[in-house]
């Protein structure tokens, strides 16, 4: 990467801040994001003991308005919106016909007829342009792209709600695993979700592009003391790959299907329709060729995204995402494999570089938070 | 910075020479660049290597690199402890060394960068 097409990425208005505290920032999805800042080990640590900060602000938001605006997410998203409350956040996907995935997201009911879409960073414009021309026909709703009026920070981990709350008067642990609410934090304007991408209890705060800055340093200061560290892409996705949450255009992309990546339960069966129904109710009925399963490698070696899944000398599927994670300590692997060999216990081989590396398939998460 | 004891290569190693016998590690730079060190794959006591050669591999919480040999020779020895603490090679790059091998010839020490050229490279 060059520091010509490196400039050329996006910049988060928190990008000063990242440069200030000694970040490693890399190209990510369009965006100069921060790796790291103290190292992926120790960030990631940082977060399943105390809590950590993450700037997320190159999420896409994409909302959806008007007096049908829930028949057209319920036509465009896997699960069922009509079950949200307004206030209440869930788990979907955005599905092609042949339901594979355009992206996965969350949907967050604002109001009654106003639907708030997260998307991630590499599928802000096309899948923006997709929910567009895909709710066209539904009746009274508009989507608009709105991911440049908001920042995202991420408050992550045992201590999350601690730092956050002696700078609101939002009774945080009021809101539960999923739900939302509004208010000001440090004096700023914001929304205040339960959800995270870490596995661990924390926060998400939606705020001004403009306010950021200002949030990110009195957020800094009230959390030193709870031990709060900066954390950046690489222990997210350590973390995630723990927690076993896919990545999208990693573990799930248009050539996977709801179903084979185990997300069955994003999908709102009792939905009259929506994007991929006809193909995912034939794949639930006829069953699944391959599925996605986690792998712990049981010699010496780390599966990588990419690498093959052999079973008898033959190649039979692929890791998606691998590394050793810092808090378990072992090597693991989201793979697909054949449907027949998905139970824990089987044994297979990755093709790590050429060399066979025995590993197991365990079941997921890998690592759940105690409660 | 970089010691003055030994040399190193363009793709990071370093190689500090007693005699007829060497050891190899990676330097500073090179840990500051992986990141975590989660696991070193390293050669067979035994094993002939040219200079040059892939002799093993490195791997970082996110990334995997591959380690080069400086210098033709026979591995006679692999530091076992890093299987258990891998982590050592980015608290103390320039002493934890990876595999001791048998010089194939002492004398030829072409193309390696002593410290200052080493320092330079990487500035």
């Amino acid at each position: 990467m060059t520091d010509a097409s490196a400039s050329a990425h996006r910049q988060t208005p928190l990008h000063g801040r990242h440069v200030a505290l000694g970040a490693k920032m890399v190209p990510f999805a369009g965006w100069q994001m921060p790796l790291q800042y103290a190292g992926i080990t120790e960030e990631h640590l940082a977060v399943r003991r105390a809590a950590g900060l993450f700037d997320v602000s190159h999420m896409g938001e994409i909302e959806v308005a008007g007096a049908d605006a829930l028949a057209a997410v319920q036509r465009i998203s896997t699960n069922d919106a009509g079950r949200l409350e307004v206030g209440q956040a869930q788990y979907s996907a955005l599905a092609t016909p042949e339901g594979t995935f355009v992206d996965d997201l969350l949907v967050y009911r604002l109001a009654g007829d106003h639907f708030m879409l997260v998307v991630n960073a590499a599928n802000i414009a096309a899948g923006f342009e997709w929910i567009r021309d895909h709710i066209a026909g539904v009746g009274d709703a508009v989507a608009v792209n709105t991911s440049s009026r908001y920042a995202l920070i991420a408050v992550q981990g045992p201590r999350a709600l601690d730092v956050v709350q002696p700078l609101t008067d939002v009774d945080l642990a009021a809101i539960r695993y999923y739900r939302f609410a509004t208010g000001e934090v440090s004096g700023i304007r914001a929304t205040v979700s339960r959800t995270g991408y870490t596995g661990e209890d924390g926060l998400e705060l939606f705020v001004a592009p403009q306010t950021a800055d200002r949030l990110w340093t009195a957020l800094m200061s009230a959390g030193r003391h709870h031990g709060l560290q900066p954390a950046g892409l690489g222990a997210r996705d350590t973390l995630r790959l723990e927690a076993a949450m896919r990545l999208s255009g990693q573990d799930i992309d248009g050539t996977t299907t709801v179903l084979e990546a185990g997300l069955g339960w994003i999908v709102g069966w009792d939905k009259p329709d929506f994007i991929g129904r006809d193909a995912l109710v034939r794949q639930r009925e006829a069953g699944v060729d391959r599925k996605l399963v986690g792998l712990e490698m049981t010699g010496p070696g780390i599966a990588r995204h990419g690498y093959e899944v052999h079973a008898g000398g033959e190649r039979v599927g692929r890791v998606t995402s691998g590394t050793r994670t810092p808090f378990l300590e072992k090597a693991v692997a989201l793979a697909y494999v054949p449907a027949a060999g998905a139970a824990p216990g089987t044994e297979y081989e990755v093709d790590a570089r050429g060399r066979r590396v025995p590993a197991r398939v365990v079941p997921l998460p890998f690592y759940k938070r105690p409660r | 910075m970089y010691p003055t004891d030994r040399l190193y290569t363009k793709d990071h190693e370093w190689i500090l020479i007693s005699g007829t016998t060497a050891r190899v590690g990676i330097t500073d730079y090179a840990q500051a660049q992986l990141g975590d060190v989660v696991y070193v794959e390293l050669p067979e006591v035994g094993r002939q290597l040219e200079q040059g050669t892939q002799f093993g591999s490195i791997e970082s919480v996110k990334a995997v690199s591959d380690l080069y040999c400086p210098l033709a020779g026979r591995v006679t020895e692999v530091n076992a402890a890093l299987a258990t603490a891998p982590e050592t090679v980015n608290a103390d790059p320039h002493g934890t060394w990876m595999m001791a091998i048998e010089l194939t010839d002492p004398a030829a020490a072409s193309g390696l960068l002593d410290s200052a050229a080493y320092a330079e490279l990487v500035k």
